[in-house]
């Protein structure tokens, strides 16, 4: 029984560990920073939560403790991906994209980064 | 008065179990200053809040975390599989204008994250007075799939969520 639980989280490691890898080289492959931010928000979230499944599985099965960490990190994984990209987003937009690149709003105002707020009140 | 030392009884008790969970040993000490924590953090953030949605549906919130956490898995394969197997130059990234119902902030907020997390898409930015977000797409050839895929498989679950 050992051994297939063994196999299993084994298994888990090595997909995760695919999928980190896949993200990382994503890094280099792509052509500009908002193409490169696709990989690290995606590939390597299944490969950072592929390990923290491993591991709660490995406390649970084998060591036979129930360990919250993992959980704990997969939520603030979950919570901070996003708002650092985001970030990373606008950051780049600023300096680089220029506006004549981007589709209209189709409402009242434009986009928050580029929409001067002193100009729209005289 | 219970208003205003708990303001969010659900955030002092999520921040609680956090706590115990992250030191991980249930002791009267760590309770106690959960518990504080719990108490302090909601009552000194609450002026970035003011209208924070009051009724939420946590059965359909609950069914949105799987749903979403099932598109994570999927969004994973597929962008693995963009960069693996496409050229960068067969790569045509879009920007996407998806004009948003949604007027809550905390609702525009987990729409956003939602997009980052999944299938090919980066919420960028949002217009200026918040009816739009900006999404940046990394491969597709319709774009107006993806708006519509966004505004029918997130946005109007979050509706119901956030009514």
């Amino acid at each position: 029984m050992t051994f297939v639980i063994e196999l299993v989280i084994a298994t888990v490691l090595v997909v995760s560990g695919f999928f980190g890898l896949v993200g990382s080289y994503g890094l280099i492959k792509l052509r500009d920073s908002m193409q490169r931010l696709h990989a690290p928000t995606k590939a390597t979230t299944l490969g950072v939560g592929g390990a923290l499944i491993a591991s709660m599985l490995y406390h649970l099965l084998l060591k036979e403790a129930v360990s919250f960490h993992e959980f704990m990190i997969t939520l603030f994984l979950l919570l901070t991906a996003p708002i650092t990209a985001n970030f990373i987003a606008k950051a780049y937009m600023l300096k680089h994209v220029k506006l004549s690149e981007l589709p209209p709003t189709g409402c009242d105002t434009g986009w928050a980064g580029y929409e001067d707020p002193l100009s729209r009140e005289e | 008065m219970l208003r205003k030392f708990l303001p969010h009884p659900l955030l002092t008790l999520t921040i609680t179990a956090v706590w115990i969970m992250l030191v991980h040993k249930v002791t009267l000490g760590n309770l106690l200053l959960g518990a504080f924590l719990g108490i302090v953090l909601p009552v000194m953030t609450a002026p970035y809040w003011p209208d924070r949605p009051q009724k939420t549906r946590p059965l359909k919130l609950a069914a949105y975390v799987a749903l979403v956490f099932w598109d994570i898995v999927v969004a994973n394969i597929v962008v693995a599989g963009i960069i693996l197997f496409k050229r960068n130059e067969d790569i045509k990234s879009a920007w996407i204008n998806v004009p948003l119902d949604l007027t809550n902030a905390e609702a525009i907020t987990l729409l956003a994250g939602t997009i980052t997390m999944t299938p090919g898409t980066v919420s960028a930015m949002l217009a200026a007075d918040g009816r739009s977000i900006l999404v940046h797409c990394l491969h597709t050839d319709d774009p107006v799939a993806i708006r519509d895929e966004i505004k029918t498989r997130y946005e109007a679950r979050l509706m119901e969520i956030f009514p």
